[in-house]
C-alpha cells in the first residue's frame, strides 16, 4: 500500500444524515452483523422519507443496545430489557412519533420478555428490530434464550440443552401485526422489512439473524463472521407466510426467512380512544399529547 | 402558571389519602399514569384509571413495576407530567429504573405507600421502612429528594409539591406515605384552580444543533431539550458527558455524579421543608415524619403539661435530611428522639448529625400499626432523666 496514494476527496458519509459521525468510530467488533442492521435501519428511514425529526430509536443493554447511541434521531438508551416500556411511554406521550427499539435478543425477549408480550399484546404502534446473534456478546458470550441447543458458549461450555425461543412465533402469538426475519446477508430484504414495519400501524416486530464472530463463531469453531455470512447464503430459506411452528432454528440448521404476518387490527391507542368513546361520547377527552411547547 | 380547572375537583372532599394522592397528581396536570396494582396503594391507580377518560389523560396499567416506572420516564421524555405508584415488593421492583430517570435526569412522581415489610410482609398494614430504600434503594450514588404526608390533605399538597420539585430539578421525586395515610378518610379541601401554583417544564431556549442534554447552568439543572423538535438528542443510563454520550472514565463519572448530587446539595434551603412546634425553649426535641408526625402529638402534648420543655419537628422531607438544623440544636438541647416506623433508619442520620452533642434517642417498631404514644412518652420523660 503506497502512502502517496491520491487522497480521496473529503465528501460526507452517505448516512451521515442518520448517523452521529461524532461518536464514530462505533465499538462493534469488525465482523458484525449490527453495522449491516443499522444500515438498513438508516436506508429504510431515508427511503420512507420520514421527517428524521420525527423518529425516535429506544435501545436496552448489550452490544445492540447501543445502536440508539449512533441513530442521530432523539435516541434513547435505557436500562436492560427495558427498552420496550420506555418506547411505550414515549409513543403515547408522543404518538405522532415513530418509536423504534432496536435492541438485542437477550434484551428483549430474556430480561425484556414479559414487555415484549404485553406491549405485541396490547398492540402499541411501534417498531421493535430484534438482532439475534444466540448469544449474551456484550458481556462475553453467554447462553441466551435463543442459543441453539448444542451450541456452546461461555456459560454453557458443554453445548446448551434448553430449548431457545422461536421469537416470529412468540411475537405473533403474542399479537403483533406485522412479524419478519432475514439475516444479516438479506440487505435489501432486511431494508424492506424495517420499511414496512415502520410502517405498519401497531406492533411490528423484524427479527435479524446477525453473526457475533468474535464469541458465538469462535466459541463453536464457525471460522469468522465472513464464514457465518456464507452460512446463511447456502442456508436460507426463504418461505414468507410460513406455518411459524416450523421457523424454530436449530444449531446450523436451514434458517428459515421471510415475512410471516402482515394483518391488520386495532392499535392500542385506536382500542383506548374507542373503548372510552363507546362509554363516554363525547364527554371523553382524549389525551391531546405532549408537545414539548408547553 | 396555575392549574387546569378541568382538572380540578375544587371543594371540600371526604376522601382517603390514596384518592387524595390521586387528585393531587391530575391537579398538578399529571396526564400518563403507569402503575401496577399492589396494596395498599392500589386505590390510586384506581382513581386515576376512573379520572382520565374525561379530563385528556392515558392510564395505564403495566405488566409490572419495571415496566411501569420505565413507562413513565418515556412518557416524561414525550413531554407529558407522569406518575406512578406502589408500595413493598413494587417498590424494590421500581428501584433499577428510579435510578435511570436520576441519571437521565427525568421529572416525574412516584408515590410509595409503605406497609410493613420484609418481601411480602404486612400488605394491609402501615411501615416506614422503605425510607433508606427510598435514599439508596438504586445502585450507585445519588441524591433523592422524598417527602413523607401525614393525611389526606396533605397527601394532595405534596403530590403537587413533588411535581414542581421534579420540574424544578428535574429529577424523580418520591412522596413517602404509608398504609394509615393512604387509607385514612378524613376531609380535604382542594382549592381553586387558580390557587394552585404549577411550575412548568424548563425547555431549552437554544436552537436545534447548539443544545445539548445537559449543558451547564448557573443554577446546575440543564433545561430539557424536548423530543420531536429537530434537537435529534440522545441520552444514556451509562456515564455521560454535557452532550449525553457516553464517556466510560473516572473523570465523567466524576463530574457525572457530582452534578446529580450538586443538583440537591447546593438546594437544601430551598428543598427542605420542616414544620417546628416549641422548639425556642425546647430541652428535648421529637423529629418524626409522616403519621408518626401526628402519632406523636398527643405524647408531647402530655409531657409538656407536665412541665418538660418538648418540642417538635416534623419532617414534611425526609430526603434531603435536615442536616444544618438537627447539628445546631444539638448543641442547645439535651436530647433528640427519632419516632419512625422501623428500627432505626432516619435515625442513623439523626445520630450521625447529633454527633454526640446531646442524647439520640430512637423509638422505632417493626411497623403493621402506629406508635403507642406512650412509648414516645416514655422516651421523651427517660430522655430529660
Amino acid at each position: 500500500m503506497s502512502v502517496n496514494a491520491k487522497q480521496p476527496v473529503e465528501e460526507g458519509h452517505p448516512m451521515e444524515e442518520l448517523l452521529r459521525m461524532d461518536r464514530s468510530p462505533h465499538i462493534w467488533c469488525p465482523p458484525c452483523g449490527l453495522g449491516t442492521t443499522v444500515t438498513a435501519l438508516a436506508t429504510a428511514l431515508k427511503q420512507l422519507q420520514i421527517d428524521l425529526n420525527n423518529v425516535a430509536v429506544v435501545s436496552g443493554i448489550g452490544c445492540t443496545g447501543r445502536v440508539a447511541g449512533y441513530m442521530k434521531v432523539d435516541s434513547f438508551h435505557t436500562t436492560h430489557g427495558r427498552a420496550i416500556p420506555f418506547a411505550l411511554g414515549l409513543h403515547i406521550a408522543r404518538p405522532d412519533m415513530k418509536v423504534i427499539v432496536f435492541s438485542g435478543d437477550g434484551d428483549l425477549i430474556s430480561i425484556g420478555g414479559n414487555h415484549f408480550i404485553h406491549t405485541a399484546r396490547r398492540n402499541v404502534d411501534i417498531t421493535v428490530i430484534c438482532v439475534n446473534n444466540f448469544i449474551y456478546a456484550m458481556t462475553g458470550g453467554q447462553v441466551a434464550p435463543t442459543t441453539p441447543i448444542t451450541a456452546k458458549t461461555s456459560t454453557s461450555p458443554y453445548g446448551n440443552y434448553e430449548h431457545p425461543f422461536n421469537l416470529p412465533l412468540l411475537a405473533a402469538s403474542s399479537g403483533a401485526v406485522y412479524v419478519a426475519r432475514w439475516t444479516a446477508l438479506h440487505v435489501r430484504r432486511m431494508t424492506t422489512a424495517i420499511k414496512e414495519a415502520i410502517s405498519k400501524k401497531g406492533f411490528s416486530f423484524v427479527e435479524v439473524i446477525a453473526p457475533c464472530s468474535t464469541l458465538y463463531a469462535r466459541l463453536n469453531k464457525l471460522g469468522s463472521g465472513l464464514d457465518l455470512m456464507k452460512f446463511y447464503h447456502d442456508n436460507s430459506v426463504i418461505k414468507h407466510g410460513v406455518d411459524l411452528r416450523e421457523v424454530d432454528i436449530n444449531y446450523q440448521s436451514k434458517v428459515i426467512v421471510g415475512k410471516f404476518i402482515d394483518i391488520e387490527k386495532p392499535t392500542y391507542l385506536d382500542c383506548l380512544n374507542e373503548g372510552n368513546k363507546r362509554v363516554f361520547g363525547d364527554k371523553y377527552k382524549p389525551y391531546g399529547g405532549g408537545n414539548g411547547d408547553n | 402558571m396555575k392549574a387546569d380547572p378541568s382538572c380540578v375537583l375544587t371543594g371540600a372532599h371526604y376522601l382517603d389519602g390514596n384518592h387524595a394522592c390521586a387528585e393531587g397528581g391530575i391537579a398538578a396536570g399529571c396526564k400518563f399514569f403507569a402503575g401496577y396494582p399492589i396494596t395498599p396503594s392500589t386505590e390510586i391507580a384506581e382513581r386515576v384509571s376512573q379520572r382520565f377518560p374525561l379530563i385528556g389523560g392515558v392510564f395505564i396499567q403495566m405488566e409490572d413495576e419495571l415496566a411501569s416506572m420505565n413507562a413513565i420516564l418515556g412518557a416524561s421524555w414525550g413531554g407529558v407530567k407522569t406518575m406512578s405508584c406502589t408500595s413493598g415488593p413494587g417498590f424494590s421492583l421500581m428501584m433499577e429504573n428510579f435510578g435511570l430517570g436520576i441519571m437521565l435526569e427525568t421529572p416525574c412522581v412516584l408515590v410509595n405507600v409503605q406497609r410493613g415489610g420484609p418481601s411480602t410482609g404486612l400488605p394491609t398494614l402501615p411501615g416506614q421502612a422503605d425510607m433508606m430504600q427510598a435514599r439508596w434503594g438504586s445502585h450507585g450514588d445519588y441524591e433523592v429528594i422524598a417527602l413523607a404526608p401525614d393525611s389526606p390533605q396533605e397527601s394532595f399538597e405534596l403530590v403537587i409539591h413533588a411535581f414542581n420539585l421534579s420540574e424544578k430539578y428535574r429529577m424523580p421525586v418520591l412522596v413517602m406515605t404509608d398504609e394509615c395515610v393512604g387509607h385514612m378518610t378524613e376531609k380535604v379541601v382542594i382549592p381553586p384552580a387558580e390557587e394552585i401554583e404549577l411550575l412548568e417544564r424548563r425547555y431549552t431556549d437554544k436552537k436545534p444543533g447548539e443544545a445539548w442534554p445537559y449543558d451547564p447552568s448557573e443554577d446546575g439543572i440543564s433545561p430539557m431539550l424536548p423530543v420531536g423538535k429537530g434537537y435529534k438528542f440522545h441520552v444514556t443510563g451509562l456515564t455521560h458527558d454535557n452532550r449525553g454520550y457516553p464517556v466510560i472514565n473516572a473523570e465523567a463519572q466524576e463530574w457525572n455524579v457530582r452534578r446529580l448530587m450538586d443538583k440537591v446539595n447546593k438546594h437544601v434551603d430551598d428543598i427542605i421543608w420542616l414544620v417546628e412546634k416549641d422548639i425556642e425553649d425546647a430541652e428535648v426535641v421529637v423529629l418524626a415524619y409522616g403519621i408518626s408526625s401526628r402519632v406523636v402529638q398527643p405524647a408531647i402534648a402530655r409531657a409538656r403539661t407536665e412541665g418538660i420543655k418538648v418540642g417538635q419537628i416534623k419532617m414534611v422531607t425526609v430526603w434531603p435530611f435536615p442536616e444544618k438544623r438537627v447539628r445546631e440544636l444539638a448543641e442547645k438541647v439535651k436530647a433528640m428522639i427519632m419516632v419512625e416506623m422501623n428500627y432505626g433508619q432516619v435515625f442513623l442520620e439523626m445520630d450521625r448529625c447529633i454527633a454526640g452533642k446531646c442524647r439520640s434517642r430512637l423509638v422505632g417498631h417493626a411497623g403493621g400499626t402506629v406508635h403507642n404514644p406512650f412509648d414516645v412518652y416514655n422516651a421523651i420523660k427517660e430522655a430529660v432523666k
